[in-house]
């Protein structure tokens, strides 16, 4: 049991970062009464469009989430809203270096 | 002053020097889809395309299948795009960023005959192609001009507007385009999308301030706790917003909030403080004639008798009240489109046998209900409807939950009751 848990054990920081893209996978879902359960959505599937099929509507939400959970304020000029939104790991590695809560 | 760019105050001899620069660069005779995400520039755009005898293309929205119409409907049209990535399907005219630079040339203002089309304005109609609604140019700035009024804009000061919507939609084409320019107040350029945008948007601009916005970014704005910069006016279209959110809205910004009712078909029609009244109060000239189920609105600004698709009960000879809309309508953030519409292209998709969409329940104040659908659709999985629903419809009518199913709820006579698709869904 012990061995098993040693095994997966990771660095502190990506371990961190697993957690909180765990986290906002299920924030995401809840907020926007996904069909699909937080689990099944890929750290790299895209998030907009083809991908999880997300629109400019959602983001404005998920924008609140991260707003209310982390401290995060999104900014469409700041760094490149584009590539935050690209993926669950993209928008986790942002939150996780700006978050002030 | 015409406009702020990045808090930069652009007067009307550049703006005038910018259009005839940008005229210089349009196709002398034709249509073009303006599709410039920066406001200014799509104002130049569009007041290029005026003085040029171009006619601007506003369609709901630019999926492959309806550009393939627009072209249809206009084989000489021409994108005008200030973005250097542009996937859509016609000749492409750059918007000339070195207009915005440069001494400004003094240039005479154009004069325009109000009789001249200046737009044609689409819905996505019941069937296959978008329907085109003509806007002459003096229609439009009539309607903005009471619009300017029963806003209270005055002319002593002059106001900077800040919208969160684009300037391509028809509300934003009226709020955040025509009604400054109609009214010599300034447009603010940028396009701010969440509420820290829309609160360095504002900081930007003197006072007085208006925000032309919509429920959806206002609950975010308000539901933020951003503390918000002083504001002067706030403007809501697209949906009835609900009277506790326009309460909070008034409080925390310490200014009224006006509403705005109107249609892509007539433009602006009403106006209502709805901390105040539910009842709105229709333009000078406009009348409202009932026809057994159905509401037309015509006078004023309003060329023909035009049908509204909502429910409305006329209160006063220039007041009514709004209880909901017809059931076949569709309104999601603005945007239009009807059951029958989406039906149709989800029937259209190989491999569909049957379909449906249907309204889903109705969310707390201001959240957007989404639309779902049944599919009936052997061989064919949910992500690859999807997929080709992508190709034809805004993604805001994508169905959320799109299930697949035996069959369709259908009583004896064939017909598919909303109710019975929704409990079908709930089912499932």
């Amino acid at each position: 049991m012990s061995d098993n848990l040693s095994q997966l054990r990771q660095p502190a920081g990506s371990a961190g970062l697993a957690d909180l893209t765990r986290e906002l996978a299920g924030l995401i879902v809840e907020a926007l009464n996904l069909e699909v359960a937080p689990a099944d959505i890929g750290p790299d599937q895209p998030l907009y469009g083809e991908g999880l099929g997300l629109d400019s509507i959602d983001i404005l939400e998920i924008a609140l989430v991260v707003s209310k959970q982390y401290g995060v304020q999104l900014r469409a000029d700041s760094e490149d809203n584009q590539r935050i939104f690209a993926s669950l790991r993209q928008l986790a590695e942002y939150v996780n270096a700006h978050r002030t809560k | 002053m015409l406009a702020y760019r990045a808090g930069e105050p652009v007067l009307v001899g550049q703006f005038l020097s910018d259009v005839a620069r940008l005229g210089a660069a349009l196709p002398a005779a034709g249509h073009v889809l303006n599709v410039c995400a920066d406001r200014y520039r799509f104002t130049v755009g569009f007041a290029a395309a005026l003085v040029r005898g171009l006619v601007t293309l506003l369609p709901p929205t630019r999926t492959p299948a309806v550009i393939a119409q627009l072209k249809a409907f206009a084989p000489d049209a021409v994108c005008l795009t200030d973005e250097a990535a542009c996937d859509i399907a016609l000749p492409r005219v750059s918007y000339p960023e070195a207009a915005s630079s440069g001494a400004p040339q003094p240039s005479a203002v154009p004069l325009i005959d109000a009789g001249r089309r200046a737009a044609w304005v689409f819905t996505s109609g019941s069937t296959g192609a978008p329907v085109p609604h003509e806007k002459t140019f003096g229609r439009m700035i009539a309607c903005m001009r009471v619009e300017a009024a029963r806003l209270e804009l005055g002319t002593d000061r002059s106001w900077a507007l800040v919208a969160t919507v684009p300037p391509q939609h028809m509300y934003g084409l009226e709020a955040s385009v025509l009604l400054p320019l109609a009214s010599g107040h300034a447009l603010g350029a940028g396009h701010p999308f969440y509420p820290a945008d829309i609160c360095a948007a504002l900081a930007a601009v003197p006072r007085p301030r208006a925000l032309i916005s919509t429920p959806i970014h206002l609950r975010a704005l308000i539901a933020s706790g951003l503390e918000l910069p002083a504001i002067d006016l706030v403007v809501s279209a697209t949906a009835p917003l609900a009277t506790e959110l326009a309460a909070e809205v008034e409080q925390r910004c310490g200014a009224r909030l006006l509403e705005i009712y109107g249609s892509t078909e007539t433009g602006s029609i009403a106006v209502r403080r709805p901390t105040v009244t539910a009842e709105w109060w229709l333009w000078p000239g406009v009348t409202l004639e009932s026809r057994g189920e159905e509401t037309f609105a015509s006078g004023g600004h309003i060329d023909r008798p035009t049908r509204l698709y909502d429910l409305i009960e006329p209160t006063g000879p220039d007041r009514f009240l709004l209880h909901g809309r017809v059931a076949e309508l569709v309104n999601i953030a603005g945007k239009r489109s009807s059951l029958g519409y989406l039906n149709h292209q989800l029937n259209s998709i190989p491999g569909v046998l049957d379909g449906a969409f249907f309204h889903g329940p109705a969310g707390e104040a201001g959240e957007v209900a989404r639309l779902g659908a049944c599919v009936v659709a052997p061989g064919l999985d949910a992500a690859a409807i999807a997929a080709e629903l992508r190709r034809r419809i805004d993604p805001v009518f994508l169905p959320r939950p799109l299930l697949l199913v035996a069959s369709l709820p259908r009583t004896s006579t064939g017909k598919l009751p909303q109710e019975a698709l929704r409990a079908l869904a709930a089912r499932s």
